[in-house]
């Protein structure tokens, strides 16, 4: 019954998301406020229903009603509740629930927190944004319907969750990557309101701004929280694999991040505007093409879950619609192209358009890379894949030129900044960071002496000390003598230097893990110890241990530096009870200097088991920076000049009437 | 010419030459880092390249598998139902492998035509049969049966 | 010109799409999970070798094994003995051609010799999809009520037969007696 209540709440949500995409965008060409104005009261009853349809198959997964397919074939009577809730989220059908919940939720907040948006910007963009709830509401229910029974039924017990995905990870990391994905549908809807409208000015760039940040401040805590699932929950000590599903969601991330940028010029000097404009389009698009490559099964990949060509086809249409069409209206009513370039040499429009530049050409590097194979297959060149040699082959040196420009991009003014004023602030950071950075690898590498030092250390040593550095004296400068003027930077100023600092750690963590780190698979009895840096590795005993839903054989492996005891830790193979499949659990010990990490490998007869032990120094601040700088996203969303210009649009409407 | 014009002739000079630089290097690296599949019976045939990274893949021989004593050097046989292909690997298999289940190794080839795998792929999911083993083994042996008429007498 | 150059976005978005939309004809992915204790799906689907239309009617009130196979299926070909001994021994086996050519189908089945009552045509792999065919090959037991009780996903050998079907097949039997 819960389930026939969800079904309804869904179909109800559907039509008020397609009032919602018709009504208010005809109300603003006829100029009928009442209609335009229909729009906000729409997005919040869709996003109450769409949540009402969500909390219902949350209630069927509590209930173990196998009577529904989706839950008969994702979840377990054996399955502990708070696994059974996030299972909700975990195959194709209630992962784009999730997803038109969100966008839904997306809505509901642009319909209450922009009620100062000028009318018909505001009807339009709730129009756009209920096209695209509509367009997720037909795929749901036609193709990927969650609530479709199971008839005639005979089962007790559902075929259980992949164990891959019983994990904390997967309750928190897929809701956060879709609120970042789905929240680029908000600059994409603004976007294509001023292309109706043909309104491109700074307000309009001050009022997708915040939005902006905001889903950007999302993927980022998506993409890092993914890395580290895939550094605990895979088993192989790896973070990042240049898989297509991961490359799907760094790509909306890096034209996301571009797009913060250039829109920054926009509203500050009214440049870059159709730029912006198309980096706009270009993240929602992304996004939608990285849910198309995941979902169709099109790329195959480690993480494809559901494969379905026939959803595939909708999924493809949907994408001609929505991206075929926006770029057809940009093409049509785009502003025209700046005729005169309004900043000359060192400038801070043109460090932001060199940001753009290394932004983009890395996104387009991983598209062809991403696509690659699919199209040679489509030209029958063989059977490819694209190894990560390619990807780092070029995303390095980009990454390389984006910290040094950062570094010189916090000294620069608009329109104009003298070399000279560039190269005596510049100096000392430099001079600094480049001797940190030579000494550095001396005392990092594991003898400490020259024959292991390591010039990629070194490197990353100097762009994040050069990128910090900057920072500190840029900060030095503003706050003289006198203390109390921290209290006086605004929120984004801090946003952006929490998060260039939050890059320089992330690049520190990337370069001193892969310069440093130590790893050995080895066949290992009882007994047996291996030496890995300055760490003993004992291999103590294994024991079999019975989980909720699986049975688990448990190593002890000790640690000891020196012969002293660091740690003991448990890494675990698990036999999982339904579906018979197997699973590594690793052990870690996490420090923000280093991490030890411990997973088994196979039995290999008696006692004797394959075991892969890592030592993996500075992995942490990856992730560490990773948080920064989403905090730095979150701080400059919430900038009070974003407020107050509210404040003052209200006040005048409040005159006006 | 116009100042204005020049500047912007500048610009889109340097966008085409450095677009076409990008271009070149990506068709490049793709070349380079592009690995090919082969099925066992390509390989057998000669067809793939020796020294290079290839993948190849099939369905583990049940009883092949072979594990060192001593080390955690492994050997199996992959085969595409006509040919078998020796792989040899050192380190952790991945969870889903198993004999009588289709892995793909990455690797070289050396000169005695054995794999010397640096990874092997075992897939995530329950599928036992990733679409490109799928595919090549079933080109493989259309191939075959072109060439010889009852390809059915090597199977059983 | 310059109007020109907003409409070059559009352009590549249309070339890739190209791509993408061939590149969906390629062999799908599949989808996990087939439900023991399910009842086999309800379908209509015609016969291999008659012009006639098949359905879970057409299932003989005994135990039975389906198995899937197509000829595309490289493990079929290892498959096609056992099948073939087993039907020697008196089991009935049910064919799910599934996402085959017919023609091809049926010179399979002059070629190995046919193992089946009857084999069902499930060009769209509809029924297939209903089952959660992950491909080929697989085999279902179903009992005589016609409620799947095991499930084989890849090749059945004399080891798999022995280790997973034989004794609830044996018990099965008994019951259906």
């Amino acid at each position: 019954m819960i389930a026939e209540f969800g079904h309804a709440a869904l179909i109800i949500a559907l039509c008020l998301a397609l009032v919602q995409a018709v009504v208010p965008m005809l109300g603003s060409f006829v100029g009928q406020r009442s209609w335009m104005r229909l729009g906000y009261s729409l997005a919040v009853g869709q996003f109450l229903f769409v949540a009402v349809s969500f909390a219902c198959l949350a209630a069927a997964f509590l209930a173990d009603d196998f009577t529904l397919k989706y839950v008969a074939q994702n979840s377990n009577t054996e399955l502990p509740s708070y696994y059974k809730i996030s299972a909700v989220w975990g195959a194709h059908e209630g992962s784009l629930l999730l997803w038109a919940l969100i966008l839904a939720g997306w809505s509901a907040a642009v319909a209450l927190f922009s009620r100062a948006l000028p009318l018909p910007m505001g009807g339009r963009v709730l129009s756009v944004l209920g096209a695209i709830s509509v367009g997720f509401g037909l795929f749901l229910l036609f193709t990927s319907n969650p609530f479709a029974r199971l008839l005639p039924v005979a089962l007790l017990q559902g075929a259980d969750l992949n164990p891959l995905l019983q994990d904390f990870g997967l309750i928190v990391h897929p809701p956060i990557l879709y609120m970042g994905y789905v929240g680029f549908a908000v600059p994409f809807a603004f976007a294509i309101a001023a292309l109706i409208g043909g309104q491109f000015d700074a307000a309009w760039a001050r009022w997708s701004r915040p939005w902006i940040n905001l889903a950007w401040m999302f993927l980022t805590l998506g993409i890092t929280l993914g890395s580290w699932w895939a550094y605990y929950e895979l088993g192989w000590g790896g973070w990042w694999f240049w898989d297509p599903v991961e490359n799907a969601s760094l790509m909306p991330w890096l034209v996301g991040t571009a797009l913060m940028h250039s829109i920054a010029a926009t509203e500050k000097r009214g440049v870059f505007r159709s730029w912006t404009l198309l980096l706009a389009i270009f993240a929602f698009s992304l996004s939608l093409l990285g849910t198309f490559l995941v979902r169709s099964g099109v790329l195959t990949s480690v993480h494809a879950f559901a494969a379905d060509p026939q959803r595939g086809v909708f999924i493809l249409i949907f994408l001609a619609i929505v991206i075929g069409g926006s770029l057809m209206l940009f093409a049509l009513r785009g502003p025209a192209m700046q005729k005169v370039l309004a900043y000359s040499g060192w400038s801070r429009e043109l460090m932001l358009l060199t940001n753009n530049v290394l932004l983009v050409s890395a996104m387009t590097m991983i598209l062809v890379g991403t696509l690659y194979p699919l199209i040679a297959d489509v030209l029958e060149l063989g059977k490819i894949s694209v190894g990560p040699p390619y990807f780092n082959f070029f995303f390095v040196p980009l990454v390389i030129g984006l910290l040094v420009a950062v570094g010189i991009a916090v000294t620069t003014r608009w329109r104009k900044t003298e070399g000279r004023l560039l190269l005596q602030k510049g100096a000392l950071p430099l001079v600094i960071s480049l001797l940190c950075a030579l000494v550095a690898p001396l005392f990092l590498g594991a003898d400490r002496s020259f024959s292991s030092y390591s010039a990629g250390a070194a490197l990353s040593v100097f762009l994040a000390l050069w990128v910090l550095a900057t920072i500190t004296s840029d900060l030095k400068d503003k706050i003289g003598t006198d203390l109390t003027r921290v209290a006086k930077f605004s929120r984004s100023y801090l946003g952006m230097q929490l998060a260039h600092t939050g890059l320089a750690v992330c690049v520190l963590g990337v370069g001193l893990s892969v310069a440093y780190d130590e790893s050995r698979e080895l066949r290992m009895q009882p007994g047996d110890s291996a030496q890995i840096a300055s760490y003993q590795f004992q291999f103590v005993g294994i024991d079999r241990i019975p989980g909720p839903n699986f049975i688990a054989h448990r190593a002890e492996v000790r640690v000891l530096q020196q012969d002293r005891l660091v740690t003991s830790l448990f890494p675990e193979k698990r036999n999982y009870n339904a579906g018979g499949q197997v699973m590594t659990e690793a052990a870690i010990d996490p420090s923000l200097a280093r991490d030890l990490y411990v997973s088994l490998g196979e039995p290999l007869g008696g006692n004797t088991w394959a075991i892969s032990l890592q030592v993996k120094p500075f992995v942490r601040c990856i992730w560490l920076g990773g948080l920064m700088i989403a905090l730095g996203g979150l701080l400059a969303a919430m900038d009070r000049r974003y407020r107050r210009q509210t404040r003052v649009v209200s006040a005048a409407k409040g005159t006006a009437l | 010419m116009h100042p204005i014009r020049r500047q912007r002739l500048q610009w889109v000079a340097l966008i085409v030459v450095a677009a076409s630089i990008a271009a070149a290097l990506m068709a490049y690296m793709l070349g380079q880092n592009a690995s090919y599949f082969y099925a066992p019976s390509q390989i057998v045939a000669g067809e793939a390249p020796i020294g290079v990274n290839i993948r190849a893949g099939g369905m583990v021989v049940e009883g092949s598998v072979d594990r060192s004593m001593d080390s955690l050097e492994v050997s199996f046989i992959v085969t595409d139902g006509l040919e078998n292909l020796q792989v040899t690997y050192s380190g952790i298999l991945p969870d889903l492998f198993a004999e009588g289940e289709a892995a793909i190794a990455a690797g070289k080839l050396d000169s005695k035509q054995i794999l010397q795998a640096t990874q092997v792929l075992a897939k995530h999911d329950e599928n036992y049969m990733p679409p490109e083993v799928a595919d090549t083994i079933s080109e493989a042996y259309q191939r075959k049966q072109q060439h010889q008429p009852e390809p059915q007498e090597a199977l059983q | 010109m310059n109007r020109i150059a907003l409409f070059v976005p559009l352009v590549l978005f249309v070339v890739l799409s190209l791509f993408l939309f061939k590149g969906l004809e390629r062999d799908p992915a599949q989808l996990p999970s087939a439900l023991v204790g399910e009842a086999f799906p309800v379908f209509a689907l015609p016969d291999l070798l008659e012009e006639r239309l098949l359905s879970t009617e057409d299932f003989p009130s005994q135990v039975v094994l389906v198995n899937i196979w197509a000829t595309w299926c490289f493990a079929c070909r290892i498959e096609h003995p056992m099948l073939n001994q087993l039907a020697a021994q008196g089991v009935n086996i049910i064919g799910l051609n599934y996402k085959d050519q017919t023609q091809q189908a049926q010179q399979w089945l002059q070629e190995r010799g046919n193992p089946y009552l009857f084999n069902i045509v499930d060009q769209q792999g509809s029924l297939g999809f209903d089952l959660g065919v992950t491909g080929a090959p697989e085999t279902y037991l179903i009992d005589a009520q016609g409620i799947i009780r095991q499930r084989r996903v890849g090749v059945l050998d004399q080891a798999v037969w022995d280790r997973e079907f034989n004794d609830l097949y044996q018990q099965l039997l008994g019951e259906s007696r």
